[in-house]
Order: structure tokens, then C-alpha cells, then sequence
């Protein structure tokens, strides 16, 4: 049933990329409102699915690479969905459902367990510690698509396109604001999970440690390089995109050789 | 019932003509109730704009009222002239036409449809209007809004200056309490920054190598004027800067403006070059954070803009014939009841 409703989800969000796209490329007003619905509908059913896998593991869904790799497209809706319309970026959603489907495909096609993993002992620490990693990292992939759209619309400007994509992108300075106070919220999340890994005490992987701790300094350097020598706009977008395409890369493995015994 | 339209457009006349039938709102009640006295007219909406006269009016006999329409637009200019006639549902389509601005001189310019729906209200209150011409007009702004919503005939700019506004949109966002600088006082600098403080710009500084013309042009837009020699002082807090000097070589060169950019926090420049020769070296625009257009690239624009527009005009007319139809539909039906 889980699963089922992923791909649903899935569905769901794939109409909104298409939705979305029609409407960077004619116009249309209503796809906008289209590609909207069908992220809160993929949103609600992935929600339902984790719902439905807390249930059957006894704990959080954060116990398996599958998990990981579901919840992880969970918050990165949640927070488009929580600071799209604040930051007046509603177009965030034409680049997070792509993002987000293909979260989706990888954990429902690729070769890994998706069998539930029931916890033995549980420690409510170690469940938010996961819990709010995820949410950080949710913050630093909308960061990056932020980045992304500036990238992209910052060439428009630059190369003097009046195309139609230009009409349809948020303004470089709303991006550039939406970049930065994103990848502010990731680091703070992430903080939080640290902290909240801290106080639970539980056993660490030193590779686990030091990589994802890695990841945190590298974003903390960047934050407060760029508030006492603040940086151009399209240098922060870029760092963006690479450190978190590196996490996208390093998290799965610092996964997998955590749960090795 | 039948609608008619007699009028004169920018296409059809020139404006020592259409001048002379150019209706003033204080004028307007006037107007209608001679137009309302004509044999056979139920009712009647004049509109009359910069580019355009036109009357729509509804009646039960399309010869009467031609004629009348003719013979009143002929007293009031007291002279021959090139009117246009069009009776059902050439009318309608008319004017479903013009309120999606594809009659206008800039094809799916905006402001057509308000001074539309004013000429609609002004009729309106003057008892002017009948059942028939009510839902027409309804439908035609309906038929805008559509055409305007599902096509691309209203996008971009089509000026200069309206281009550099845009662009400065896509740049900054709000334009509220940006800072505009113009670098030598010319007439297409000084209509760019007068569009630019139409959209909430705060502050425009001018500097020209005549002080006095710098003071002049600061004046009449509500600028300050700074000396040539100190623009570079006053830049770091610049986030628009218009240029269109005289001087013969590059003024904006990538080596200056690299060092100027260090004290802007990272905040982007949009650079406008209106001058000939071009006052800014090209080579600024690799500068992060740096966008600069001349003249070429923002008429380049226009240009494109229009391409755009043109190229949707197909698929609007075909919108436009759906809704004739079905007005035209509606109308038959309805044709024997009383206005």
C-alpha cells in the first residue's frame, strides 16, 4: 500500500513538472495553479506513505536507505511548499517536482531493500536527529534549485535573451534572497541535528561523522564567508549547487556504510 | 437586432483628421444623445481615443443607421472622410479586436481595453446603452481577458524605455527606493529614467559635463544634480546607471568598475548605454553582478517583442472568431426581443 501511494506520488509530481513547463514555455495561467495542486496531492500521498511505513516500522521512516531517500522528497516539498509563496517563488515548483520525482523513481526502481526495518531499542534523540538532518537537507536542495534558477536567469540577462523562460523566472535579486535565507534555514536545521545526535548518544561510524560533519562546516563556511566578505550572487547560487550535489552523492554512502555492522 | 460601427482609426486617418471628430469626456453626453437622436439607433458607445473614433451602436435597421452615423460624423467635421462601416458580425469582431489591442498602432498594447471599458461606463451612465450592447461590451472584455490570458500578445516591451524597466524588474524585483544615475543629460536617458520613476525608483542622480543641463533635467524629473567630476563618489549606492555622454571613448571601462563593484556588497548593476559612440566597454558585462545593454540589445528587444506579438496574432484571431460566433449566436436568438 506504501509504495502504491508513491507511485501515485509520483504521477502526481511528473504532472506537475509538465504543468510547469508548459507554463515557462506559453504562458498559460493555469498551469501554474495546476502545477500547485498536483505538488500538494503528490505532498499528501507521499505523507500518507510515511505515515503508513511509520506504522509498519514502529518508529520514524528513517531506517533504510529507501526511507532516506523518501522522506528526504517529503521535505523538500514540505519546504517549497512552506516558503514558495513567502519568497513569491511559486515557480520553485517546476524545478523541486523533478527534484522530487526523482528521489521517488530512484527508491521505488533501483536495486535496494525495500522491506521495512523494525528498530529494536528506540531513542526519541536519534529519531529527531534523523528527522531534522533530512528537513536540513530538504532546505539545502531548495537551495539549490534556487541557485539553479538564478544561474539560469542571470545567463538570460547576461546573454540579453528576452525568452520566454525570462518572463517566467522570479527576478535574479528574489532568488538571490531565497538562495541565501535557504541555505540560513538548512544550516540551522541542521545545527538542531547535531545537537539532537549529540544528546542521544548513540553510536557513531566514524565515517558517518566526519563526512556529514564535513558537509556542515562546508556549508557553515560559505555562510559566514559570505557575511563578513559577502560574496556575488551567482558565486553563492554555484556553491550551492556543488555542495549539495555533493551530499547528494555522499549521503547515500555515509548511509549504507553506517548500517554496516 | 444589429450592431453597427462607424469610425476612424489611426490606419485610416491622419491625426489633422481624426482631430477634428476627437470626442472630450465633458463632451461625450452631448455626443451620445445626438448620435442616440438618429433614426432607427437603440443605443450607442463612442469611443474615442488618441488612435481611434469609433461609434457602436444597436438598431434594427443597419441602412438608417449607417447613414445617420455618416451624416454626423460629416457635420461634425464638415468635411468629406474616410469612415468605416461595419455591420454584423463584422462589429462584433471589430471590436472584440480592438479591446485585445490587436487594432491598436502597438499591436496587444493594454491600454485600449480601459479606454474601453470607460467609454462603456460613460454610455452606461448616460442611459446610452441597451441589453444587447451591454452584453457586447461584457463579451468583448471578456474576449481580452482570454486572448491576453492564453497568448503571449500582451508580453514584453515595446519601448526603450518600458524595456529598461522590465529589465530592471527581472534584475531587482521591487523598484521601490532604487537609485537611478544618468551620466550625461539626453532626451532618450531622460524618458528611461522618467519610466524607471513611474515604477517607484526613489532617488535619480544626474551629472552632465554642463552642470546647468544636469540641473535643468534633475529638476524636471525630481532628481538631484551632482558635477561630472564626482559621479564616481556617489556610485557605490547606484543600482541603475543610465549612460548617454558625448565623450569619445569608453567611460565605464571593466578595470574601473571591478574596483567600484568591491564596495557594493555584492548588489547588482544594471547598466543602460544609450550613448553613440558607447560610453560603457562591453567587456563589463563578464563583471559578476554586472548587466549591461546598449542601445542595440534593448531595440533588439523591441524588435523581438513585436516578432513575438506579431506571430501570436493567428491563434488570436481564431479565438476572437469562436467568440464572434458565439455573440453572434447569442444575438440571433435574442433578436426579436426589445432593447
Amino acid at each position: 500500500m506504501d509504495q502504491t501511494l508513491l507511485y501515485a506520488a509520483s504521477a502526481s509530481y511528473a504532472l506537475a513538472f509538465v504543468a510547469a513547463a508548459q507554463g515557462l514555455a506559453r504562458t498559460r495561467r493555469w498551469t501554474g495553479a495546476f502545477s500547485l495542486g498536483a505538488i500538494i496531492v503528490g505532498f499528501v500521498l507521499t505523507s500518507w506513505s510515511l505515515y503508513l511505513r511509520g506504522g509498519m516500522e514502529g518508529s520514524c521512516p528513517l531506517n533504510s536507505l529507501y526511507d532516506v531517500l523518501v522522506f528526504q522528497s517529503w521535505s523538500l516539498v514540505l519546504i517549497y511548499l512552506a516558503v514558495g509563496p513567502a519568497y513569491r517563488l511559486s515557480l520553485l515548483g517546476a524545478f523541486t517536482s523533478p527534484l522530487a520525482l526523482a528521489l521517488l523513481l530512484i527508491a521505488l526502481f533501483s536495486p535496494i531493500s525495500r522491506e521495512p526495518v523494525v528498530r529494536q531499542a528506540l531513542n526519541p534523540w536519534v529519531e529527531t536527529h534523523a528527522a531534522l538532518s533530512m528537513i536540513a537537507y530538504g532546505g539545502f536542495g531548495l537551495a539549490c534549485l534556487a541557485g539553479a534558477m538564478y544561474l539560469v536567469q542571470e545567463h538570460q540577462l547576461k546573454a540579453r535573451r528576452f525568452s520566454s523562460l525570462l518572463h517566467g523566472l522570479p527576478p535574479i535579486s528574489d532568488l538571490a534572497t531565497a538562495n541565501r535565507r535557504l541555505l540560513l534555514f538548512g544550516f540551522v536545521v541542521l545545527t538542531a541535528g547535531f545537537l539532537a545526535g549529540l544528546l542521544s548518544a548513540m553510536p557513531v561510524n566514524t565515517i558517518k561523522f566526519w563526512g556529514s560533519l564535513g558537509l556542515w562546516a562546508i556549508y557553515g563556511i560559505i555562510l559566514v564567508w559570505n557575511k563578513w566578505w559577502p560574496l556575488p550572487a551567482g558565486r553563492m547560487a554555484f556553491a550551492s549547487i556543488v555542495v549539495f550535489a555533493a551530499a547528494l552523492v555522499t549521503l547515500p554512502a555515509i548511509q549504507y556504510l553506517s548500517s554496516r555492522p | 437586432m444589429n450592431i453597427v460601427c462607424a469610425g476612424l482609426n489611426h490606419e485610416s486617418a491622419p491625426v489633422g483628421v481624426r482631430e477634428r471628430f476627437a470626442v472630450a469626456a465633458q463632451d461625450m453626453t452631448d455626443v451620445l444623445r445626438d448620435v442616440r437622436a438618429i433614426d432607427g439607433l437603440a443605443g450607442a458607445v463612442v469611443l474615442s481615443t488618441c488612435n481611434r473614433v469609433e461609434i457602436y451602436a444597436a438598431n434594427l435597421c443597419p441602412v438608417k443607421a449607417t447613414d445617420g452615423l455618416t451624416q454626423l460624423f460629416r457635420e461634425r467635421a464638415g468635411v468629406e472622410i474616410p469612415l468605416y462601416l461595419h455591420d454584423t458580425p463584422r462589429s462584433v469582431r471589430h471590436l472584440f479586436r480592438v479591446a485585445s489591442g490587436l487594432d491598436s498602432m502597438v499591436i496587444g498594447e493594454t491600454e485600449i481595453l480601459g479606454q474601453v471599458k470607460q467609454a462603456y461606463t460613460a454610455a452606461s451612465e448616460c442611459g446610452a446603452t441597451t441589453r444587447h450592447l451591454h452584453k457586447l461590451f461584457q463579451h468583448a472584455f471578456r474576449v481580452a481577458k482570454h486572448v491576453r490570458t492564453e497568448t503571449q500578445i500582451t508580453r514584453g516591451a515595446t519601448s526603450v524605455g518600458a524595456v529598461a524597466v522590465e529589465l530592471a524588474g527581472k534584475i531587482f524585483g521591487d523598484l521601490t527606493g532604487r537609485r537611478v544615475m544618468i551620466l550625461g543629460a539626453g532626451e532618450t536617458s531622460e524618458r528611461t529614467a522618467r519610466s524607471l520613476v513611474s515604477r517607484g525608483v526613489r532617488t535619480v542622480i544626474v551629472s552632465n559635463r554642463t552642470f546647468e543641463r544636469a540641473a535643468k533635467l534633475a529638476e524636471e524629473i525630481g532628481g538631484m544634480a551632482i558635477h561630472f567630476d564626482n559621479w564616481q563618489n556617489t556610485f557605490p549606492d547606484v543600482d541603475i546607471l543610465i549612460c548617454s555622454t558625448s565623450a569619445p571613448h569608453f567611460i565605464i571601462t571593466p578595470e574601473k568598475l571591478a574596483t567600484m563593484m568591491k564596495a557594493r556588497s555584492g548588489r547588482p548593476l544594471f547598466v543602460i548605454d544609450l550613448a553613440v559612440p558607447r560610453d560603457a566597454d562591453p567587456e563589463i558585462n563578464a563583471i559578476d553582478g554586472v548587466f549591461l545593454y546598449d542601445i542595440d540589445s534593448l531595440e533588439g528587444i523591441v524588435r523581438q517583442t513585436l516578432e513575438v506579438r506579431r506571430g501570436e496574432l493567428d491563434r488570436c484571431e481564431e479565438m476572437i472568431g469562436d467568440h464572434v460566433r458565439s455573440f453572434v449566436g447569442w444575438l440571433r436568438t435574442h433578436y426579436q426581443m426589445r432593447p
